[in-house]
């Protein structure tokens, strides 16, 4: 399982990006924004970062860089996208998920532990993970408070494509546990044919037992089993 | 050519700063205020041209990039 980790003026967790990858037993390597060949990769990964300085809204400019034209045919054929924070936030501004960002509902910078819930594990990236497991997972974003209007948000509920929600130490899913107030505490969403995720938390802060989180760590291997490359 | 072009939320979408910015207001003894929504503002000089083609471009400026339909709504202003 090859990753292409795409690199944008501003990224700055590709990599650990691509060391969580290759911990798992996978093939990691960078793809520079400017590049229009995607190389063979069979899963892209746009990572957190701040993409053109964030400038005008946060994954706006991104969006129009010449790899994104590559990444957004890839998905349209059915390949693997997978965004991260800032990665998340050009998926929506690309529109290859539905939804926008808006501020933290605390007016913050986020950048700490949260808990979120497993809602769905029938995408390449989370089936190596039990339904309703809490994972405790670092989140770093000022702009991470999910929105979309409300024919979007039933869609997304009625498609079981809500992948990972906010919510307290025990799993409960409240207002507590929803730091940056995103509706229906979303913290991961996929598209219809559940093969572009987008998520802001990190799993791949959390994938190291040595540093003492590993909660992000089945991600990576949601993914190489995916490819039948681990039993 | 200058055209002005405003983005701001739609009605719809909580805007927290200007829920923010109203706050302070209130707390600095402006009791009148009922409401604020903060935007941006662009200031877009173009080469001489139509002021229909002009307003036909930076239409499509704010529809493809200045502003994200999803949440905000914009106005241009020639």
């Amino acid at each position: 399982m090859k990753c292409g980790v795409v690199v944008f003026p501003g990224s700055n967790c590709d990599r650990d990006t691509v060391y969580a990858v290759e911990s798992a037993g996978g093939e990691a390597f960078y793809l520079w924004h400017k590049e229009t060949n995607l190389r063979g990769a069979d899963c892209i990964i746009l990572p957190g970062g701040f993409a053109y300085g964030d400038y005008l809204r946060t994954g706006a400019i991104a969006r129009f860089s010449p790899i994104m034209k590559s990444v957004i045919d890839f998905a349209d054929k059915g390949g693997l996208v997978f965004g991260i924070c800032n990665g998340f936030q050009v998926l929506l501004e690309s529109g290859l998920l539905p939804g926008a960002m808006m501020i933290n509902k605390t007016l913050k910078f986020l950048g700490q532990d949260i808990f979120i819930r497993v809602e769905e594990t029938d995408t390449p990236y989370t089936h190596d993970y039990y339904q309703g497991s809490v994972l405790r997972i670092p989140v770093a974003h000022f702009e991470g408070n999910y929105y979309a209007d409300g024919d979007t948000l039933n869609l997304l509920e009625k498609e079981e494509r809500v992948i990972f929600r906010y919510c307290e130490r025990d799993g409960k899913i409240s207002e507590k546990g929803n730091l940056n107030g995103s509706l229906n505490n979303i913290a991961g969403i996929c598209s219809e044919n559940r093969r572009v995720l987008g998520m802001m938390p990190h799993p791949e802060r959390a994938s190291a037992p040595i540093l003492g989180k590993s909660d992000g760590f089945a991600m990576w291997k949601s993914l190489l089993k995916y490819f039948g490359e681990v039993a | 050519m200058k055209a002005r072009v405003y983005v701001s939320f739609k009605d719809s979408v909580l805007d927290p700063q200007g829920k923010a910015v109203k706050n302070a207001l209130l707390s600095i003894g402006y009791e009148k205020v009922k409401d604020v929504r903060q935007g941006k503002f662009f200031q877009i000089e173009m080469d001489d041209m139509s002021e229909a083609e002009a307003k036909r471009q930076i239409t499509e400026m704010a529809e493809k990039i200045l502003s994200n339909p999803v949440i905000e709504k914009f106005e241009v202003i020639l």
